[in-house]
């Protein structure tokens, strides 16, 4: 009866809940002041609040909720790493996933799909084994497995891949998911907002006020807030802002490019990565096929596509899947990806106290959210970085003791 | 398709080309300290700006120096490496 929705709509006694709240001004002070309201940022926000009962803090963003590499990244959740410390880390982020959906009350689409690491030649092989043996030891589910069982979970797959890249086996990782990572940063942010959390878009930082090497406010467009602890979830902008504190770092920025098909009936149940030819894919709740390649070859700081990029990658895609050459590109896209040298994230405390980093996500980040937030709020309240991150601290570059994750990284580098 | 103009051969399709990153003065690894080595290898001026280059021209191996805007992608000039300013 449209007379009494009308009834409803109208009536202050049943308002529609907003995701989220509105705030007018920025107070002049905050406990704790998050830079980035992507995943990661709005994730630390909500475990301070939930786990260490810490509100007064405000997430500042330049843009809106997500709309950074949360919202350009394909989507995928594994934890077959490479390093002890990568498994470990990576792994504790996919148990946290499992049951994110309910703790948000918030659909994620999370859904477990099963992710193939395909293999072209003895080498990329012999690697697989080595990364399958770590992950076993660490208690993850990980497997090398024949090119029949690759043809039996996507049936439509050329095995030979056109006869040029013979497809000799691959590394089965069962965990592997995709979830909608939009919703990833709008469950955190609502979560962390009811919980008295400030969240302030259209927000951009200017200056971060360092006095005797400890932070004491930050500058942002509409003003000046006081605070001793700043916490940096900013992906590629993360240079601009270490120059704001006067950190160097070895974080350099690539763009990293996607794409999604027009929506098709599903036909592809797993993911599908191949490091040799530069493709990854899988197929979206809607039907999308959700690709990706590899690294722009040269720094830059925006978020520009190319036409080179959907030339290179489709031609790979039709050696594996020739088929699609009838499919139609629906929307092309690009991240800044904060890179480092050992292709492993660069996380806590820094040389200015009160200043943590979360950073060097890279190709990478997305699947990190969960545990991202919860060890990096550890830091930020315990001021001492969390044991599963200690790994991947800025300090390592001095001391030479690198976390090499290169050879887990998902596409070729 | 970008074009990048290459001091030797001219304008060429960036595909040819092959990118070194920043120029940057090396310290002398006999007498460097392991900070200033160390800082070497692995920091970068990561923010944007207009940046001197190493970028190579793959078919014809012609080493040479770009001034590049990273926030806007605009190649400022291109020309041969001169030694140190």
């Amino acid at each position: 009866m449209p007379w009494r929705l009308l009834r409803f709509a109208l009536n202050k006694k049943h308002p529609e809940p907003r995701m989220f709240n509105f705030h007018e001004k920025l107070k002049s002070s905050y406990d704790v002041v998050i830079i980035g309201a992507g995943g990661h940022g709005l994730a630390a926000a909500y475990y301070l609040a939930r786990d260490y009962g810490i509100t007064n803090v405000c997430v500042l963003e330049k843009g809106y909720i997500g709309g950074g590499n949360t919202g350009r990244n394909t989507t995928i959740v594994r934890s077959n790493y490479l390093t002890p410390e990568g498994v470990k880390f990576y792994d504790e982020s996919v148990n946290l996933w499992q049951d994110l959906s309910e703790d948000f009350d918030l659909n994620l689409f999370y859904a477990n799909r099963g992710h193939f690491t395909l293999a072209h030649t003895d080498s990329a092989l012999r690697t697989m084994r080595w990364r399958a043996e770590v992950n076993k030891h660490y208690g993850v589910d990980s497997e090398v497995v024949g090119p029949e069982v690759v043809k039996e979970a996507a049936p439509m797959i050329d095995i030979s891949c056109g006869g040029h890249a013979p497809i000799l086996g691959a590394l089965y990782h069962a965990p592997g998911s995709v979830a909608r990572h939009d919703a990833v940063a709008w469950g955190y942010g609502r979560g962390a907002d009811q919980r008295g959390v400030e969240i302030h878009q259209q927000t951009e930082v200017l200056g971060i006020d360092v006095v005797a090497g400890k932070v004491k406010g930050v500058k942002t467009s509409r003003g000046y807030i006081s605070t001793n602890k700043v916490l940096c979830a900013v992906a590629g902008s993360t240079p601009r802002i270490l120059k704001m504190v006067d950190v160097k770092s070895p974080i350099y920025i690539h763009p990293l490019q996607a794409m999604v098909s027009e929506p098709i009936k599903p036909w592809l149940d797993p993911i599908l990565v191949s490091g040799s030819l530069h493709v990854y894919i899988s197929q979206s709740a809607r039907g999308e096929l959700v690709m990706g390649a590899s690294l722009d070859p040269y720094e830059l700081h925006g978020t520009r596509s190319t036409l080179d990029f959907v030339e290179g990658l489709t031609t790979h895609m039709l050696e594996m899947f020739p088929f699609l050459s009838n499919v139609k590109v629906m929307r092309q896209w690009a991240g800044m990806a904060d890179m480092t040298p050992d292709f492993a994230p660069v996380m806590g405390k820094t040389p200015v106290e009160g200043f943590y980093l979360d950073s060097g996500w890279g190709t990478w980040g997305f699947k990190a959210t969960p545990v991202c937030g919860k060890t990096m709020a550890h830091t930020v309240v315990n001021d001492s970085d969390h044991p599963l991150i200690t790994g991947f601290s800025l300090d390592r570059f001095r001391n030479y003791a690198l976390t090499g994750e290169k050879g887990a990284a998902s596409v070729g580098h | 398709m970008k074009i990048l103009n290459c001091p030797l051969n001219g304008p060429r399709p960036v595909s040819e080309f092959f990118y070194w990153g920043e120029v940057r003065p090396m310290p002398n690894p006999a007498t460097a300290s392991d900070d200033v080595w160390a800082d070497y290898v692995f920091n970068r001026n990561g923010a944007p700006g207009v940046k001197k280059e190493w970028w190579c021209h793959t078919p014809s191996n012609t080493w040479f120096i770009a001034e590049r805007d990273t926030e806007k992608d605009v190649v400022v000039r291109t020309y041969f490496y001169e030694g140190e300013d």
